[in-house]
């Protein structure tokens, strides 16, 4: 009945239609004779719907079909396209592309020399299943992590348990063996079209790079960096892979390209690789100085980073932060019966992995309570150096320098509050958190499954963490090791987070110190280069600013505060977050300080004067959303691994140019100056 | 201006009619009677009047097509969307019985000994590293094994970059494509089928994952020694394999090559010894501190009859086949398409090809009068009856055979003859030719670009190696030497077919013998055991019927199978093409000899008397369409999912000896043409 009552509406409007339109008199005949021809030719299919009785599933049907023809055609004319065409309408619209950089060089006459290793970072590598619980069926050999993740959405429980390591061992849990992936295959795309490691190799294949000169040292990023030797033998693989790659290529030496955590990751290589048998590789004091050439390391969390921090202790950083703060509840609620924050975390922290990104170096590295080493840092100031760069976020650049003066205390890596981050420290009444009881918590027993070490602490415990206002790099540790104390006795055991005073000490030989550079010396080997190649310009969460979640039974019982926030801009407080210059993820100030400053001749980190250079790449975000994809002048923590002048560094070392031929540093942060603010004796 | 209020009217209209049929659903008898009250005179008159004026076919005919479309789509992923949700194992459905892996591990068994996977030809996948312009958008994707997509794509820009060199065997300039490593690299050849991805997976149950199994990929179109040259291939698989041993607590390695992998591991295994600049340098009891057992698996150590006809007229029986069924089909140019021409000129390239010439010459395959399998029943009626009473009674069956035996005696030592007649006549009745006689005039045709070798040949040549009636398998090279010169030449300095007489002489630690066991010693290892793995009880290629291409033109294979010679004999002779028993592939001759004789004991070319054992597979088709390719099949490529030989590997794998798996099982009278086989041990 409503379709006869539409169907008629028009027709009684259409009477009167002509009179307000006068100054189209002429063609109101033809006109108004049109519209009822146009009015017929739509009523008859709306009878002959009737009389074969179309429903609205006939026209639903009707409407899938018509998409998908239309859509099979379109595919049909994508695939029968020459491949030249849409690079010739990019040309044409845009100018000619510029050549990727793999191009330029070849034709420069570059050739392939050393053999390059690459050592993907953390979450980047992919993971594949080979023994599974019953409810894994059918996923032998296939990726569990990385991919398309298609099983994350279909069994979702299933897939949070097969990825967990074992709380107590950090191992395979019983009956579950998930193992990475091997090959270049393992990282070169974490998902469909997200590149990772795919751009560089492609490019490095245009001078003659190939599989038996490339070699992906993948590894299983959820171990400790000892337990992948232990489990997988992993380091004795990449050892054997160098040696038959360096052998087979007429004793050429090795670059190695590490990414991210697997800086720390071959860092904790090289002094395995010298150690004697039982606990390390028994290459010998000179194996390094045999096999390697370069160390190129891409956005290296060498001293940590505190996003890891956040990670570990409320499982959100500020992207996670922002979700919550637009929908609140829909990552928290109870009523789907997702907890999606507390198996992310009861998964996460069983990864020993990730505390080697704790921040390392404590309070003489990130600042105490009242200053740290990027006090002078401002975002406007910084903004406005680039002046022919386009607007990072869009927001205004009025910033002045008269806030100079009050700077951000970026040393309190975690406050509760935003006025604890900012009074000076003489205000702030600390209660000691160390020693406050735990009570038993009753709540425990209905949080179902859930495991994080938060149903342990009880409210006692948890107010003490907020009473204490103020952590600083060095406490945090202890935080951490009040908040979760099953993990970090198990990530003791593999990781330190110290600064060793007297680097002789036997205490060193042992392999948790390997992956902290501020406890390890640099091997010998004179004629090795170290790289440290990082993005820039580009705001990194740097301290945070915290409190106490509403509701603390079954939840995590802290979050970021996202309310607050600084009109400010040069205050660089966003969403409960400080930010401090650097690659998204990285500091520059944990990226840069070892090659610019510990490591730059010879120190006591680098007893042989290995020479270091630091390549900043200044972020440009990409200019064109849709043709460059995420950018060619990237300085993101994985874009950059797409950026044409790394890549250049990367091929011209790889093809025998050192760093001098380089160019030397190239440097646009403030990074100098901020290592001459650490205080360490060197 | 008035296309405004059209489109305004076109919005309004389409939810109407939406909600309208949505009415005439849950009330379908009221809507009628108000229809027809409610509608006003004039207008619904006039609404009448037009439309019998306008046909409403038009709109009708895209529009139901349309609605079909759309139909199946939704239909389609109703199903989809159904059987996704389904549990993955519903309890009323027959259940296949439990994998051989998942069984031995409830039997104990667990990983002990690393294994090495060796794939053969064809298997494995390769992929694009560098190409020409047409090749754009390929970097890194596979162009051999996966989808294939490519070749209907750019067929010849396929066919390019497949191919090698012709002077060389390496790449062509400009052009680099390399194997794919891991075990991605022939788990399954296209999706779906799989190659080594079930025996993978049952090693995986009883506890193998990425580090205690290696897949030792390498390019399978190259020559061997060549895939060290280009990839470091040997030595690769040399570093993997000390390391595994390294890493696994000293555990001496497992290797399993499959078809041509098998001669490419008999060529490893001379290489490692070797010194330096040809060899690997491993020293001479490399193997016995590193390999425990080689299990092969339908291995072509004495090469296989097929690759005489892939290289000789680039077909054997199913191309044979499909050109008798609609002839034309491959060939007619008036498509443009040649295509066996093409894939003749693609493949005489890969040097590897010919490893898989068969070895021995006349004393393995037989001369013009004998052969070792003759005898070999073939009609596969009798075939089962022999099945069923070879359990029963041994002595009751081998009378039945002797009694066809008597009457006709299949000629498989003819591996190429030309007419049907020649094929069967006794050999006293040839026109005596000397097998070298055929001088290669070289009589230009004036063909645009040459492709083939066939196209440097005369025409009075190539019918006068028609007129030589039959070859034999040593013969056969002095053909192959005559109609494709350059080939042979490319691949005679990687490759031996040959005996050898003295095993001792220097000339035989030259590379080129090292895959053929027939020429080479078996290295020092008293420990370590050798397999021959293969099914049997499938007709396999043995010999061919050849005669003349009817049109003679440019570009032309002047010389084809002839489908048309069907034996009458006893079945063994079927398209042109005399079978023998085997696994569709490799005659049992080829794929047992070597562990049923020319190994067992302390021979010459074994001199350090490593233990052999002989595990046939008899075929069984599947019995059901759940069982896909079947669980106890005997082919080439399906014996990969013999549960049987699964468990075999996978009880060596985890520790146990030939002996401890009964020794030989025998099918098959491989014993029996061993034995007829003179050749001095």
């Amino acid at each position: 009945m409503s379709f006869l009552r539409r169907r008629k509406a028009p027709e009684n409007k259409k009477a009167p239609h002509p009179e307000p339109e006068p100054d189209v008199d002429d063609d109101d005949d033809d006109d108004e004779k049109k519209k009822n021809e146009l009015k017929i030719k739509e009523k008859i299919p709306k009878k002959s719907e009737k009389r074969v009785k179309w429903s609205c599933v006939d026209n639903c049907c009707w409407f899938v079909g018509c998409v998908c023809t239309v859509w099979w055609g379109l595919l049909f004319l994508y695939n029968a396209m020459p491949a030249s065409i849409p690079q010739f309408i990019t040309e044409a619209i845009t100018g000619p592309w510029p050549d990727p950089p793999g191009v330029k060089l070849q034709k420069e006459g570059l050739k392939a020399k050393h053999p390059v290793v690459f050592v993907p970072g953390i979450v980047t590598g992919g993971l594949e299943l080979w023994e599974g619980h019953q409810c894994a069926e059918g996923l032998f050999r296939k990726r569990l992590w990385g991919g398309t993740f298609g099983e994350v959405y279909k069994r979702p429980l299933c897939w949070v348990e097969h990825m967990s390591m074992n709380n107590e061992t950090g191992l395979d849990p019983p009956g579950i063996r998930v193992r990475p992936v091997h090959g270049l295959v393992a990282a070169d795309y974490f998902i469909p079209g997200y590149f990772v490691w795919a751009v560089l190799i492609a490019n490095l294949a245009r001078i003659g790079y190939e599989e038996k000169t490339m070699y992906m040292a993948a590894y299983d990023w959820r171990l400790s960096f000892q337990n992948t030797e232990v489990r997988d033998q992993t380091l004795s693989r990449i050892k054997s892979n160098i040696e038959l790659m360096v052998a087979s290529n007429g004793g050429k030496k090795a670059v190695v390209v590490p990414h991210s955590m697997g800086v720390l990751y071959f860092l904790h290589f090289m002094k395995w690789v010298e150690a004697p048998a039982p606990m390390g590789g028994g290459g010998g004091p000179d194996w390094c100085a045999k096999h390697i050439k370069a160390v190129m390391n891409i956005g290296g969390p060498f001293l940590g980073v505190p996003k890891a921090v956040s990670g570990l202790f409320s499982s959100e950083a500020r992207d996670i932060a922002v979700a919550r703060a637009m929908a609140p509840g829909s990552l928290d609620k109870d009523l789907f019966h997702i907890q999606a924050l507390q198996y992310l975390m009861k998964m996460t922290r069983t990864w020993d992995s990730t505390m080697s990104m704790i921040p390392k170096g404590g309070d003489a590295i990130w600042g105490g309570l009242d200053w740290s080493p990027e006090e002078s840092y401002l975002s406007s100031k910084k903004r406005k150096q680039r002046t022919n760069a386009t607007e990072v976020s869009g927001e205004d650049e009025d910033g002045s320098m008269e806030s100079k003066a009050t700077s951000i205390n970026y040393g309190r890596l975690i406050s509760f509050g935003k006025d604890m981050a900012q009074v000076n420290s003489a205000e702030i009444k600390r209660i000691d958190f160390r020693d406050a009881v735990k009570g038993s918590n009753v709540a425990s027993n209905t949080c179902r499954d859930v495991w994080t070490e938060y149903q342990d602490m009880g409210i006692g415990g948890i107010k003490a963490v907020a009473e204490y206002k103020v952590y600083t790099a060095g406490e945090l540790i202890d935080l951490l090791n009040f908040v979760a104390p099953k993990m970090m006795t198990r990530g003791s055991a593999h990781f330190s987070y110290g600064i060793a005073d007297n680097l002789d000490d036997p205490e060193y030989a042992h392999y948790k110190y390997w992956s902290n550079p501020l406890e390890t010396k640099l091997p010998y080997a004179p004629e090795m280069e170290i790289y440290s190649m990082y993005g820039v310009g580009i705001p990194t969460e740097r301290a945070y600013v915290y409190r106490q979640a509403p509701s603390s039974e079954c939840y995590i019982p802290f979050e970021i505060d996202t309310s607050a926030e600084e009109d400010d801009e040069d205050k660089c407080l966003k969403d409960g977050v400080f930010t401090v210059d650097g690659d998204e993820t990285v500091p520059a100030l944990s990226a840069g300080y070892m090659c610019a400053k510990a490591w730059r001749g010879k120190t006591r980190f680098n007893p042989s004067g290995i020479k270091t250079y630091v390549r900043e790449y200044d972020h440009a975000p990409p200019s064109n959303l849709l043709l460059e994809g995420r950018g060619t002048q990237s300085g993101a923590h994985v874009d950059v691994m797409g950026n044409f002048a790394l890549i250049e560094d990367v091929i011209r070392v790889a093809a025998g140019a050192t760093g001098e031929e380089l160019g030397g540093d190239r440097v646009y942060s403030d990074i100098f100056e901020w290592s001459e603010k650490i205080n360490l004796p060197l | 201006m008035a296309s405004i209020p059209r489109f305004r009217k076109l919005c309004i209209v389409e939810p109407a009619k939406c909600s309208s049929s949505l009415g005439s659903e849950s009330f379908e008898k009221p809507k009628g009677d108000e229809k027809q009250s409610l509608e006003s005179p004039i207008s619904a008159q006039k609404v009448k009047r037009d439309k019998r004026q306008l046909p409403k076919k038009e709109w009708r005919c895209i529009d139901t097509c349309c609605w079909i479309i759309g139909y199946m789509c939704t239909t389609w992923w109703l199903l989809l969307f159904l059987f996704n949700c389904l549990p993955a194992n519903l309890p009323g459905l027959t259940r296949l019985p439990d994998p051989p892996g998942a069984r031995l591990k409830r039997e104990g068994l667990t990983a002990l000994h690393p294994v090495v996977l060796v794939p053969g030809i064809v298997t494995g996948g390769l992929e694009l590293w560098e190409g020409k312009p047409c090749s754009e958008g390929l970097f890194r994707k596979r162009i051999w094994g996966g989808s294939f997509t490519e070749i209907f794509k750019r067929p010849l820009c396929w066919l390019e970059h497949l191919s090698l060199d012709n002077e060389t065997g390496l790449d062509p300039p400009g052009i680099r494509v390399r194997a794919v490593p891991g075990l991605v690299a022939a788990d399954y050849f296209a999706p779906g089928y799989f190659v080594w991805a079930i025996l993978i997976e049952n090693l995986a149950k009883i506890g193998y994952d990425g580090k205690n199994m290696y897949m030792a990929a390498y390019d399978w179109r190259l020559s061997f020694q060549n895939t060290e040259m280009r990839d470091q291939a040997l030595s690769r698989l040399k570093s993997k394999i000390e390391l595994m041993h390294l890493t696994n607590g000293q555990k001496k390695v497992v290797v399993v090559p499959h078809s041509m992998g098998v001669i490419y591991f008999l060529h490893f295994l001379k290489w490692v010894e070797a010194t330096p600049p040809m060899g690997g340098g491993g020293g001479p009891d490399w193997c016995n501190k590193h390999i425990k057992a080689i299990m092969n698996i339908g291995p072509a150590l004495l090469g296989v009859p097929k690759a005489v006809g892939n290289l000789f007229s680039a077909e054997s029986k199913d191309v044979a086949f499909i050109r008798a069924m609609a002839p034309g089909l491959l060939d007619s140019k008036t498509l443009g398409l040649q295509t066996l021409e093409h894939a003749m000129r693609v493949f005489r390239t890969w040097d590897s090809v010919i490893s898989l010439l068969p070895k021995g010459g006349e004393t393995i395959w037989g001369n013009l009068d004998s052969s070792p399998e003759e005898g070999h029943e073939c009609d596969s009626l009798k075939k089962r009856q022999l099945q069923a009473s070879l359990s029963n009674n041994k002595g009751n069956n081998s009378d039945t055979k002797r009694v066809f035996q008597v009457k006709e005696l299949t000629k498989y030592g003819r591996i190429i003859s030309f007419g049907m007649a020649a094929s069967e006549l006794p050999s006293s009745q040839f026109s005596t030719l000397a097998s070298k006689g055929i001088s290669s005039s070289t009589g230009n045709k004036s063909c645009g670009n040459v492709w083939t070798e066939y196209d440097e040949m005369s025409q009075e040549s190539i019918s006068r190696v028609a007129e030589k009636k039959a070859f034999t398998a040593e013969t056969l090279i002095d053909l192959l030497r005559l109609v494709a010169p350059k080939m042979m030449q490319r691949a005679e300095a990687h490759f031996s077919h040959g005996i050898a007489e003295n095993l001792d002489d220097p000339k035989y630690d030259h590379f080129k013998y090292w895959s053929n066991p027939l020429e080479t010693k078996l290295p020092n290892a008293p420990d370590m055991e050798i397999y021959c793995l293969y099914g049997t009880g499938i007709p396999t290629e043995r010999s061919y019927v050849y005669k003349l291409s009817p049109s003679v033109r440019c570009n032309n294979i002047p010389f084809q199978i002839d489908s048309t010679a069907d034996g009458s004999s006893n079945g063994c002779l079927k398209g042109g093409v005399y079978f023998a028993d085997g696994d569709e592939s490799v005659p049992v001759l080829s794929a047992g000899y070597m562990c049923a004789k020319g190994w067992r004991g302390r021979t010459r070319f074994n001199p350090f008397a490593i233990a052999t054992y002989i595990r046939e597979f008899e075929h069984k088709p599947p019995t059901s369409l759940l069982e896909g390719r079947g669980i106890e099949s005997g082919a080439h490529v399906d014996i990969m999912g013999n549960v049987a030989m699964i468990e075999d590997v996978l009880r060596v794998a985890a520790g146990a000896s030939g002996e401890e798996l009964g020794g030989d099982k025998i099918y098959s009278d491989i014993m029996r043409m061993s034995e007829r086989i003179d050749i001095k041990l």
